[in-house]
């Protein structure tokens, strides 16, 4: 093999080269500085200005209601923390995301997808379910201010629940702090059910006839057909789906920006609407791009764990199969 | 253990095919029934509406004394053994075994005594811990029938089970099969396109054909008094030659060639004076230089091809126009070009109508 020789090894970092240098260019390097840029608090040109050490993250940590308030959360008491919602912060806000937009993407999108290999016409109702996915995210952004609006004669769900209820008062949905990251969670997981659906409906479809068929005589019914076969075989492409939807929720953005911009107040504020906002929009006397530098490493350090994960994970099945 | 009828049976799909044609099937208890016939013949079809996994368009199947027509698979008290064993991939060989178990809430204690002793019987019981990717594909076989026996069903329905495997495992998992229907006696309805697994397995073979059954009976019966041209055709090998011959008073004309007959071949000749009519003969009773028996046909042949198995060998030769195979000793030593007569006892003849295909000589 030629991979062995001097020669090879020298090809092989040949063609290598032109993926290492892009890599190296707009991912390895802007790392490496947004990593070291945490640690200063940064000026208007992004240089490494005035050496903080820790500080941006203590800050962040401990002295940034906007960010993490730790006396309005409710600890780990789940149930309270969600009837009680208050102003957590924009990583307790987050944690909310990754709960409830994480669950509802994945039960909805995997019900979908055992449906709709159901139904006759599974094209047409796929497509539809997948749209939104094709959907910039600031036209889904536009599209549900449309649907949260107010106005009785704009606001779709203000004008459904006033048709049942003639007394009822339309709400603000998205200008409630107790109501707007829910609102704003919906909206996202209607964007991204699509793209569960259709990865998980083709997994299903992966499943040789056979097993299930097999499963039928055996006496299994349609319920211990999905919980003891479908369910266990599925469980790759929903780790696959999970990762996917984890990565999304914790850089969530653009749908914030565009239909709140982190308000009313900061209350609908997540991790990267706080890079942001910090990074670009915020700088003071103490603070620079820096801070938002350390937002961004918190990001990763988030993000890292589950990559990792995924990644043995998938070596692992391939391994095996 | 139970009866199986197939009564009037019909399986029409959307598009107008009909895969199963007014199947009429009365398996009785603790037999083992091969469903035979070539790929499309509608054998696979009739076994997965009698599992359940397809509807029937008109007909009843029971089993016992119920109707179980509208009956759930998962009601019916039947297992199955697939083409593709259809194993759980991420069950381990103890998991897979006793799923249909655990699904009839049964205690643990009698799950585990059930899955060894199935084990035992199939020779898993140091694979039970595995999962079936790390099995060999006679193993996983094993694993398939092992699912089906735990269960103890009312009857095991299996569909082509050896077809995945190589040919020296095939022979050796047929008798396997076999040994294990004797010991537990339980109803099987078998399919396969392979003549030679239905003739060494079956108590009885029913013979399909474009979803009509053709014939059903003890394989002697099948390959003794083949009903059609047909059945006379698929079951045997090598096949039965066939040839065109012009009936006459007792005797066949074929080409210039007359074949003088006896007993029913004769009186199917007689009856069907100046038609034109298909005869048959198998390979392995034709007779090289036949040393003249009283009721003897002699054809004259030409010899193309020989082909030597060993114990006999196989010729190949032509004979007024037909092509013939004959199946012989090998002791005799014939070679290409070589002009030679072949002798068969009248009533080894079948004589068929070309037109309805029936076998005109069957006995009985």
């Amino acid at each position: 093999m030629g991979g062995s020789s001097r020669f090879g090894r020298f090809q092989g970092m040949l063609f290598a080269s032109p993926a290492l240098i892009v890599l190296g260019l707009f991912v390895i390097y802007p790392a490496y500085y947004t990593i070291r840029l945490a640690f200063y608090q940064g000026d208007f040109n992004f240089h490494f200005f005035h050496y903080l050490g820790l500080k941006n993250f203590k800050d962040l940590l401990t002295n940034d209601p906007d960010f993490l308030d730790t006396s309005k959360f409710h600890g780990f008491n789940i149930v309270k923390e969600l009837v009680y919602k208050s102003d957590g912060g924009a990583l307790i806000n987050n944690v909310h995301w990754v709960i409830f937009y994480l669950s509802f993407s994945l039960i909805i999108g995997l019900g979908l997808a055992v449906l709709a290999v159901r139904v006759r016409y599974e094209r047409a109702v796929k497509t539809a379910i997948f749209v939104p996915m094709a959907i910039s995210a600031t036209a889904v952004g536009i599209i549900w201010l449309f649907v949260y609006s107010p106005n009785p004669d704009t606001g779709l769900l203000n004008a459904i629940i006033h048709g049942f209820d003639n007394g009822f008062h339309p709400i603000a949905w998205v200008g409630r702090p107790s109501l707007v990251n829910y609102c704003l969670i919906f909206a996202y997981i209607w964007a991204s059910v699509g793209f569960v659906m259709v990865v998980l409906s083709a997994a299903i479809k992966g499943i040789p006839a056979e097993i299930m068929e097999a499963a039928r005589v055996d006496g299994a019914g349609e319920w211990n057909i999905f919980r003891r076969i479908m369910f266990p075989m599925l469980s790759l492409p929903i780790s696959v789906v999970t990762v996917w939807l984890f990565v999304n929720v914790i850089k969530v953005f653009d749908i914030i920006y565009v239909m709140t911009s982190g308000g009313p107040g900061t209350s609908s504020r997540v991790i990267a609407f706080t890079m942001y906002e910090e990074t670009f929009q915020n700088f003071s006397n103490t603070r620079g791009p820096g801070y938002g530098a350390a937002v961004a490493v918190i990001m990763l350090v988030l993000v890292a764990p589950v990559m990792v994960l995924n990644v043995r994970r998938f070596r692992s099945e391939r391994v095996v199969t | 253990m139970a009866t199986v009828t197939f009564d009037h049976v019909t399986k029409a799909y959307a598009d107008g095919t009909i895969a199963v044609n007014e199947l009429d099937l009365l398996i009785k208890d603790g037999e083992f029934l091969v469903l035979v016939g070539p790929s499309g013949c509608g054998k696979t079809t009739a076994l997965r509406c009698l599992a359940g996994l397809e509807e029937i368009t008109a007909g009843q199947i029971k089993i016992d004394a119920r109707i179980v027509n509208r009956v759930p698979p998962k009601d019916r008290n039947i297992a199955m053994v697939f083409q593709s064993y259809a194993l759980y991939p991420h069950m381990t060989v103890f998991d897979n075994l006793a799923f249909g178990l655990k699904l009839m809430k049964t205690p643990k204690q009698e799950i585990k005594r059930r899955v060894e002793e199935a084990a035992k019987i199939l020779n898993l019981e140091t694979l039970l811990e595995r999962k079936p990717r790390a099995l060999s594909g006679g193993q996983r076989q094993r694993v398939a029938l092992g699912r089906a026996i735990v269960r103890e069903p009312a009857a095991f329905l299996m569909d082509e089970p050896l077809s995945n495997l190589d040919a020296k495992l095939r022979v050796q998992t047929r008798a396997e099969i076999l040994r294990l229907q004797r010991r537990l006696e339980t109803t099987t309805v078998y399919v396969t396109h392979d003549q030679v697994e239905a003739m060494t397995m079956g108590d009885r073979i029913a013979v399909m054909n474009l979803g009509v059954l053709q014939q059903i009976g003890t394989p002697p019966e099948l390959y003794d008094n083949p009903v059609n041209v047909f059945v006379a055709a698929f079951i045997g090998s090598p096949a039965m030659n066939f040839a065109t011959a012009k009936a006459d008073d007792g005797k066949l004309v074929l080409g210039g060639t007359t074949l003088h007959l006896s007993g029913e071949a004769a009186k199917a000749a007689a009856q069907n004076r100046g038609r034109d009519l298909l005869i048959g003969f198998r390979p392995e009773d034709l007779v090289l230089n036949g040393n003249g028996r009283a009721d003897d046909v002699h054809i004259p042949a030409q010899i193309d091809v020989v082909e030597y198995l060993g114990h006999e060998e196989l010729i190949h030769a032509q004979s007024e126009g037909h092509e013939i195979v004959a199946l012989v000793p090998s002791e005799q030593k014939v070679q290409a070009g070589q002009e030679v007569k072949f002798a068969i006892q009248s009533n080894k003849l079948h004589v068929f109508d070309p037109e309805t295909e029936l076998n005109l000589t069957a006995r009985g």
